[in-house]
């Protein structure tokens, strides 16, 4: 065979290549979505704020000073200027005006908004952030190992670890730390090469421990069963209202209470995707489980996560909204929308711009995260794709 | 069928005592305890927090503590640590406040969201279906506190409806028939703020759903016999694209305790939210847990119900 025949040969078996790179693609379509592209750009220029708002109001010597106090100057509608002669030079609002007036208390409500669009950023991502880590986790645990079962062994040392764990927490040091060091030993016992000798023979009296129990996806589906339960809110508040108040713990409970959707997504998609060449390909090539999972599964995977974590950020940050509007939010000198607003119903006849204001960003934020949610459903389906 | 009904009822009563073990693991291991609430208050000497926590077994093990509060819980003498009063009797009373609530809700929602999504799925890219899915997108982001709020700024200035409590105070030697008036007038706010958020989802889903059959062959066969439009979407389409939301039925009962906690303190309202609200600020854990396991009660035995309807509804599940 000659170099140009295959050459040709080569030309011909070929896939045509699409025209569009997916990226390209995945801009066309959304361009055409106005409502998503717009929920974009309030997106971006929310995340630019926040940042900026982290700027100016931190540090010793913030620039927009959430937390300076003047109270010859409470209840000023927005856009009023400041009463030059009864302020101290570095007490005035930089800006020269009060852009959204102020508070009760003669605070910047612009500084303390500015302060409170990075509370709600972070809420939103870090929570999300946890609950989409721990739905993939538990979905493709579900979706990929699910088949498996659990052996009486593991169930046993998981007891061990957990009753040592449970009996430190409770006071009872020497017991606990028994079992700690006996459930480790044991776990190390059967990692050991020497354990997995063993393992292959066991004597018959201890044969009962390779006894199988529940399958891996029968365990976490109930689980997740058991966590949907719950009224989310409910148990978000209660669990809140237990804790010393910190916004980290409003994060980590909300995140620990919102993965079940993911989880389930996750399994569904692993478990269709085993079924497909490309991973019996993988498998073939002797590629490793930890290996076809990350690099193949979880990015094929990963589209309607997306998607449901983008409207999960919305829905985190309204939550936490209504947590510091029932008073369990972020303590107080500390200042986020939800609270701004909180403090503002007193007033809502007299100063309705402290309710107004905080009110419709959250509305402007969680809608341009909810739309942009939506426009990336829309996009990421394939069958609204243009055959090309 | 049996076997089917037998096997998810063993499976619920399962999973709704492990539901009772997390919510009391989850309450208990909370940093605090509740004879610490109000350590100002002179009248807590140790001597009382100790025969407070020797009366309701807080002294025991946390095992011996689960025994003894399902045991009072099954039997129907669990007691509220706040005021001493036994606690079904209380949370039934404030059940009958939230559930007229939760009744006209449910009934507004359905009502309003069925004709807007079929609707907008009948012209599907029109200015009325653009027009509706933004508000709905709106609906479902707005914070339910702030809508509150301009509802009553604007109500309160304009029609003078009530937003405040149940009813009227001093409204002992009237007619029925005005109080029930001056009952619903108290209801309309919040039922409507508590229908807003499912309005939105519902004609969302509704118009998925519609949308879906509508590309179906046997909608275009029916259209290309040129039977007439109202015959086509009504008859043929709308009838299967309920099929789905007959089981929904079931999954609208836990709405009944988890989603009102914010609207039922905004308007003073009596109910089973607020209940739930004020019990976690005074650390009264049998009223928590009491609450938390009926939820759980209600979601299964919501999903059970949606099962079974559809099991019915759906001639091709066999089982």
């Amino acid at each position: 065979m000659s170099p140009e025949q295959t050459a040709s040969a080569w030309h011909l078996e070929e896939p045509l290549a699409p025209k569009r790179t997916g990226f390209e693609e995945f801009w066309r379509l959304f361009r055409r979505n106005r409502l998503a592209l717009v929920g974009m750009v309030i997106f971006a220029l929310f995340f630019a704020s926040a940042a900026v708002g982290l700027v100016l109001t931190s540090g010793s010597r913030p620039l927009c000073d959430p937390s300076v106090v003047r109270l010859q100057e409470k209840l000023r509608p927005p856009l009023s200027t400041p009463l030059r002669e009864s302020l101290q030079p570095k007490d005035r609002p930089p800006l020269g005006v009060y852009l959204f007036g102020t508070d009760d208390l003669g605070r910047d409500v612009f500084a303390r908004m500015l302060q409170g669009a990075w509370v709600s950023l972070t809420v939103g991502f870090v929570a999300v952030g946890i609950s989409v880590a721990i739905g993939i986790f538990m979905g493709g645990l579900a979706g990929f190992y699910g088949q498996q079962r659990i052996r009486l062994e593991q169930v046993l040392v998981t007891a061990v670890l957990l009753g040592g764990a449970g009996l430190l927490a409770a006071g009872v040091r020497t017991g606990g730390a028994a079992l700690l060091i006996a459930g480790h030993a044991w776990l190390f016992w059967s990692i050991s090469p020497w354990g997995l000798h063993r393992r292959s023979s066991p004597p018959a009296r201890l044969r009962f421990l390779q006894k199988k129990t529940l399958m891996v996806d029968t365990l976490i589906m109930r689980f997740v069963d058991i966590m949907l339960c719950f009224p989310s809110f409910f148990l978000i508040l209660t669990v809140v209202a237990l804790l010393p108040a910190s916004i980290y713990n409003i994060m980590i409970v909300i995140g620990l209470t919102s993965w079940e959707g993911t989880a389930r997504f996750v399994r569904a998609e692993f478990l269709s995707l085993r079924e497909q060449d490309f991973v019996a390909a993988a498998k073939a090539l002797g590629m490793g489980n930890l290996r076809i999972i990350f690099r193949h599964m979880v990015p094929n995977a990963i589209a309607p996560v997306l998607v449901s974590a983008t409207i999960g950020i919305a829905s985190a940050i309204l939550t936490e909204a209504g947590l510091s509007f029932l008073g369990f939010g972020v303590p107080p000198p500390h200042a986020t929308w939800g609270n701004i607003l909180s403090d503002g119903k007193r007033f809502i006849f007299d100063a309705p711009w402290l309710t107004f204001i905080p009110g419709a960003a959250i509305l402007i934020v969680v809608l341009s995260f909810n739309l942009f949610g939506e426009g990336l459903r829309d996009i990421l389906n394939p069958r609204l794709r243009e055959r090309n | 069928m049996i076997a089917f009904i037998g096997r998810s009822v063993i499976q619920k009563i399962v999973t709704l005592f492990f539901v009772s073990v997390v919510s009391f693991v989850i309450i208990h291991i909370a940093p605090g305890e509740p004879s610490q609430v109000d350590p100002l208050n002179p009248k807590f000497t140790p001597e009382m927090v100790e025969r407070f926590r020797q009366a309701f077994h807080l002294d025991r093990p946390l095992y011996v503590q689960y025994a003894y509060f399902y045991r009072d819980l099954l039997s129907g003498r669990t007691v509220s640590w706040k005021d001493n009063q036994p606690a079904l009797p209380k949370i039934w009373e404030r059940f009958l406040n939230s559930l007229p609530l939760f009744i006209v809700g449910t009934l507004i929602t359905w009502t309003i969201s069925f004709p807007v999504g079929i609707r907008s799925a009948i012209h599907r890219g029109g200015l009325y279906d653009r027009s509706s899915t933004f508000v709905s997108y709106v609906l479902i982001s707005i914070p339910g506190f702030f809508f509150a709020y301009i509802l009553i700024i604007f109500v309160v200035n304009q029609f003078q409806v009530p937003v405040i409590g149940m009813e009227t105070f001093g409204l002992g030697g009237t007619s029925w028939l005005f109080r029930v008036n001056d009952r619903l007038w108290h209801m309309l706010l919040p039922s409507i703020l508590g229908a807003t958020g499912g309005i939105a989802v519902l004609s969302r889903y509704v118009r998925s759903q519609m949308l879906e059959v509508e590309n179906q062959d046997y909608v275009r066969t029916a259209r290309a016999k040129g039977l007439p439009w109202e015959m086509v979407h009504y008859k043929h389409a709308l009838r299967n694209a309920l099929l789905p939301f007959v089981t929904m039925f079931g999954l609208i009962l836990p709405g009944l305790i988890g989603g009102s906690v914010i609207i039922e303190s905004i308007f003073s309202w009596p109910g089973l939210g607020r209940m739930a609200y004020e019990a976690i600020l005074a650390r009264d854990y049998p009223v928590i847990l009491t609450i938390n396991f009926m939820a759980a009660v209600l979601v299964l035995i919501g999903t059970f119900v949606s099962d079974m309807l559809y099991v019915i509804v759906d001639p091709r599940i066999r089982l």
